[in-house]
């Protein structure tokens, strides 16, 4: 009995430290400065290599539960795409997504207070069937998206009067917590119709993706978790909600190591104290 | 009748997708264009099945009084919260059967489906997968004993992803002089990630497209049909 206490106040005072360690950053920031890596630098090359006007498409296929570490990104990528003079169709392979999109583009709209709806980005709401749906746009976009989240049919949105295919876009940007997400655009869109594919995910899911991120460019480049949200937004000169949560997620890490220290010191002792 | 008619759809249907993929060409592009549309049709479909048979098992366990059936209730309830206010005044730019409800959104600021869906679900969603980082602190804490080679080759890894992935880590190695720089924890961390990371997952990939081509022409073939549901 007294070895279950011993485990649950251990268990407890884990979670206080942790949590302490996490809220004193966030009150406090430190400041760390964080590095680019290359997967950030091929996203980023991609949005500015990609010329003004062009029609882009952000795909939202994540929820509320991982918004911490990717909605960031959205963030900093749209701010990115709409200081290119991106035109961005907004669609979502996620139920919630398209709340997502709509908290993204509200943040970034302080910094492009120009932006128009229908004229720079549209919301064409959610797409069921995912990599069926995406399948349909390398055929007919109109048919997959007949009218925007409003009602306005699509050939009345001004810019996507170009638009007929996913070949026509230059590029498409999904930010994903799981299927249908990158992989289903890598596959339907990258691999058949040639649109470059990119995106981010989160720091659990991105090892499943890097072997995509290969010669071929099945995707450019890849933001995975809250580190490379952080360091697109070094690269665009912004000091976003990635920046300042970097320093509670760097805090954190160490402690796990502290945490996985202290435990093998208590395994060592114990086993030591067996043998004797 | 009932068995044998659900196998045969599967079986052309199936078989119509494969052709298609070698014979790009009428009237296979065309059928399979008839297909995607169906399909696209039908999963819109499967989300109102999905809704109902939500509704049906939680209040089946409400009725029997099964253990945690006030958990059931409160789904139950939130469920129908969001349903009614989504259906009577709509969400974003989509209006409801009331149309915008634009003194409900003078008074909270949004719709009242947004309201709930920015200050009740999104924070909870979130505090709830939040809630990992504590299990895997204590997890890390209990479970990360080196105890032979393998645990040790493990950890020796995981140090060097963790701290590679913080950006503390590249300060603590920012000292190594560039002609060294593969050894700053960051490049360490991206070399480990980038190839045999990589290479374990595509082993990982290549075997699950195995499984499912396998699993596939099974259903296909009419092998597979647990998909059908039981025989009664």
């Amino acid at each position: 009995m007294s070895v279950v206490n011993s485990s649950q106040t251990e268990r407890r005072i884990v979670f206080l430290i942790l949590l302490v360690a996490v809220a004193l950053p966030l009150i406090f920031p430190i400041g760390w400065k964080t590095g680019v890596t290359n997967y950030t630098k091929m996203v980023w090359e991609l949005v500015e290599s990609t010329p003004d006007s062009s029609v882009v498409i952000f795909s939202f296929d994540y929820d509320p539960s991982t918004m911490t570490e990717l909605q960031p990104m959205a963030e900093a990528m749209l701010d990115h795409a709409f200081s290119r003079h991106q035109k961005v169709l907004v669609t979502a392979l996620w139920p919630q997504g398209m709340q997502m999109a709509d908290q993204a583009i509200k943040v970034v709209k302080a910094y492009h207070p120009d932006i128009t709806y229908g004229q720079d980005y549209v919301f064409m709401g959610y797409k069921v069937a995912g990599i069926v749906a995406i399948q349909a746009m390398g055929k007919d976009m109109e048919q997959v998206f007949p009218a925007d989240q409003s009602g306005t049919k699509y050939k009345d949105i001004p810019m996507l009067r170009e638009v007929k295919t996913l070949k026509d876009v230059a590029y498409v940007n999904s930010l994903s917590s799981g299927t249908p997400g990158i992989k289903e655009w890598v596959m339907a869109a990258r691999d058949v119709y040639h649109t470059p594919v990119t995106g981010g995910t989160t720091a659990v899911s991105a090892p499943g993706l890097i072997p995509y991120v290969n010669s071929q460019k099945q995707l450019y480049g890849l933001l995975g978790g809250l580190k490379a949200a952080s360091e697109y937004e070094t690269l665009i000169n912004r000091v976003g909600s990635a920046t300042v949560k970097m320093d509670a997620q760097s805090v954190a890490h160490l402690l796990i190591l502290l945490f996985i220290a202290a435990g093998n010191i208590k395994a060592l002792r114990a086993r030591k104290r067996r043998a004797s | 009748m009932k068995r044998n008619l659900p196998l045969f759809f599967a079986f052309f249907c199936g078989i119509l997708v494969i052709v298609s993929e070698f014979i790009p060409h009428r009237p296979f592009s065309m059928l399979i264009d008839t297909l995607q549309n169906w399909f696209m049709i039908i999963s819109g479909f499967a989300i109102i099945l999905g809704q109902i048979s939500l509704f049906q098992s939680n209040l089946s366990k409400i009725k029997q009084k099964e253990s945690g059936w006030i958990f059931y209730l409160a789904g139950l309830l939130s469920f129908c919260l969001m349903l009614i206010v989504g259906l009577l005044w709509g969400t974003q730019e989509t209006g409801g059967i009331f149309g915008h409800g634009l003194k409900l959104q003078a008074s909270l600021g949004a719709k009242p489906f947004d309201y709930l869906f920015d200050f009740a679900y999104m924070p909870l969603s979130a505090t709830m997968f939040s809630l990992l980082a504590f299990f895997i602190a204590s997890a890390a804490y209990r479970a990360f004993i080196i105890r032979s080679f393998e645990s040790n080759l493990l950890m020796i890894t995981a140090v060097i992803v963790i701290l590679g992935r913080t950006s503390f880590g590249g300060m603590l190695t920012a000292w190594v002089p560039e002609s060294y720089k593969f050894w700053q924890l960051p490049n360490l961390s991206d070399f480990i990630m980038e190839f045999p990371n990589s290479a374990a997952q595509r082993a990982i990939m290549i075997s699950a497209a195995l499984g499912i081509i396998g699993s596939s022409l099974r259903i296909i073939l009419g092998i597979e049909r647990s998909y059908l549901g039981s025989d009664k």
